[in-house]
């Protein structure tokens, strides 16, 4: 479903990026790091005007004639980015909700591995795991 | 039933552990002291890095530093050491006050002044723990800890303003 899978930390340096299509990767990262502004720019609006609890899902970032792209956000301020194809109509928003709620328990999980040093690139199989099945749609 | 009782103490257990281990460790004099709490402190701090992200997976976003303590009063406390914190106190700019009137690492001890100067010990690793939580969710505190009378432990939490 989803073409590309962003974790980025809280000082903006992306620790894991995987996408679909190798080639691709470069590209990606350009949009990840575009979308960390728009992401900023929510974050920094809604927190002064609302004073409601704000969910970890923010929607959709923005989206062009290719790629659309969807944000999250931690309490930790950690951010997980999802990028799909905006020709594919069949998702729905519970969907994506769903992705981002397993790959931010996968995230957790890592995080509690002793062996993962906080500020690291994320290296593990089983994270790996859990965003391919994210992008196939398991 | 017996199964949750055992899961329990097993913290207990390996806390105590932990204390036993640091302070047994080689070490050089007068100084050892201080480096000891530190080693402890630093435990405690990963740990609380790492639980952080994880206690807070199912809720929303906090929406200030109060609503963050607030939290970490009632869930977090609760989730670790079985009860919320008994009292919360703020002055509104940046210093907190939480009061645990039966702390769990202390409340099997004598309640008496026997054991009063090496309590301290005990209480360092949650020192560390409370740090390291504010610290992944973006608040740099100092966090100190003041024992009076015996299960009682108050945590002064001070938050150090970003500077600009």
């Amino acid at each position: 479903m989803a073409v590309c899978v962003a974790i980025v930390n809280r000082s903006n340096a992306p620790k894991y990026i995987a996408c679909v299509n190798p080639d691709m990767e470069l590209e990606f990262h350009y949009k990840v790091h575009t979308s960390l502004d728009v992401i900023e720019e929510r974050l920094t609006s809604t927190g002064k005007s609302n004073t409601e609890r704000q969910e970890f899902y923010l929607g959709i970032l923005y989206s062009t004639e290719e790629h659309t792209i969807y944000g999250y956000v931690t309490n930790t301020r950690t951010k997980i980015m999802i990028i799909t194809d905006t020709s594919n109509k069949l998702l729905r928003d519970n969907e994506v909700r769903a992705m981002f709620r397993k790959l931010h328990s996968a995230y957790s999980h890592i995080l509690c591995n002793p062996f993962y040093v906080p500020g690291d690139d994320i290296k593990s199989k089983y994270f790996e795991q859990v965003a391919k099945s994210v992008m196939v749609g398991g | 039933m017996t199964q949750a009782l055992a899961d329990e103490i097993l913290l207990d257990l390996i806390h105590a552990e932990i204390v036993a281990y640091a302070n047994g460790s080689p070490s050089d004099g007068e100084e050892k002291k201080d480096t000891d709490y530190s080693k402890i402190e630093l435990m405690g701090f990963s740990c609380g890095y790492r639980i952080i992200e994880r206690s807070t997976k199912d809720g929303a976003r906090f929406k200030d530093e109060l609503d963050t303590m607030k939290f970490i009063c009632t869930e977090l406390w609760a989730a670790i050491y079985k009860k919320p914190i008994d009292n919360l106190r703020t002055n509104y700019q940046g210093t907190y006050l939480l009061q645990d009137n039966s702390f769990r690492f202390l409340n099997k001890m004598s309640n008496g002044s026997q054991y009063l100067e090496s309590a301290g010990k005990y209480v360092v690793f949650t020192c560390g723990l409370l740090r390291g939580a504010l610290s992944n969710l973006g608040i740099n505190a100092i966090v100190s800890m003041e024992i009076n009378t015996m299960p009682v432990v108050k945590f002064h939490i001070q938050v150090s303003q970003p500077q600009n």
